[in-house]
């Protein structure tokens, strides 16, 4: 089965990266952008077909290497 | 004095601190390779180096945090064994669990190279009893991910435990947050472990150790270890 693992960083936590992203956005004049926040994607495929398994495991995977749970959440996403 | 400096794939400042390390204390260290289990027996101080390890893919230190080796220094570090990470070594500790908080991008992006001044703050520690008490410093800095930050709580927590053992300040030698070279929270440039046996700071004190090349700040540091661990 393949999922996808979504980090981004907390609300709270500053985005330096993000905050350069949307300003070049703006000086391209790409209009109507008013906020940007940068994380990462992970396409990950698994030997299991069973979904509750799956997502143990991503989350095992998460919390031990894939999202430092310090500055950043994760999100789950199971494609098929 | 015995001490082992881990080798990753990517560090790049083991010479340097292996270097300031013999200079000081008149004993070569042990290199240690990242995909052994152990360390060499009797061993009193482990360097985690600066450098790039594992190309800072993922997050800085995050794949060396999960090396083989970490976990024997997990446990020197339980049995009270002093633990010195410098730069992407103190990356290495924070995302191994050794050390709270985390250290993300500089705040206004820029990899920053430069000579940095520091005030210590304490000199009840293994790593700074050569050091005057509140003494300033100055160590190189060489890092894009050097702004140390954690949750309001963490910081509370260190601050209060004074825990802070390295901090920016200004050439008056007060720190000032709003302007401190890489956005850190609290000016933090280093901290200590609460047992004060792990210290993990973003300078690099092993550049100045030897007056051929500049100041010799630096050089306390290892003194303090030394003398820390011959009392012992």
């Amino acid at each position: 089965m393949k999922a996808r693992v979504l980090v981004t960083l907390k609300s709270a936590v500053l985005d330096p990266q993000g905050k350069a992203i949307e300003g070049a956005l703006r000086s391209l004049g790409v209009p109507g952008v008013s906020s940007v926040r940068q994380g990462k994607v992970f396409d990950i495929e698994l030997d299991t077909s069973d979904p509750a398994k799956a997502e143990a495991t991503l989350k095992d995977a998460c919390e031990k290497l894939l999202a430092n749970t310090v500055i950043e959440t994760y999100r789950i996403e199971l494609v098929d | 004095m015995k001490s082992a400096v881990l080798v990753f794939p990517g560090s790049n400042r083991e010479g340097d601190v292996a270097r300031a390390l013999h200079m000081v204390s008149g004993v070569k260290p042990a290199m240690v390779w990242h995909a052994d289990t152990a360390l060499p027996q009797g061993t009193d101080l482990v360097v985690l180096p600066g450098g790039f390890s594992y190309g800072d893919y993922l997050r800085c230190g995050a794949i060396a945090a999960r090396a083989p080796i970490m976990e024997a220094v997990r446990a020197h570090a339980a049995r009270g064994g002093l633990v010195l990470g410098i730069c992407n070594g103190f990356q290495i500790l924070c995302e191994s669990g050794l050390l709270p908080g985390v250290l993300v991008r500089n705040a206004r992006l820029r990899f920053i190279c430069r000579e940095a001044l520091l005030k210590v703050e304490r000199n009840d520690t293994p790593f700074t009893r050569r050091y005057a008490r509140g003494a300033i410093v100055r160590y190189p800095v060489a890092h894009g991910e050097g702004n140390y930050t954690a949750d309001a709580a963490t910081l509370k927590r260190l601050e209060e435990d004074g825990r802070v053992l390295f901090r920016y300040v200004m050439p008056d030698g007060h720190r000032d947050d709003a302007q401190v070279l890489n956005g850190a929270a609290n000016s933090i440039a280093g901290i200590v472990s609460e047992k004060l046996n792990v210290l993990g700071l973003m300078p690099h004190p092993e550049n100045h150790v030897d007056p051929l090349v500049g100041p010799t700040d630096g050089r306390a540091l290892f003194e303090s270890i030394v003398g820390a661990l011959e009392k012992a």
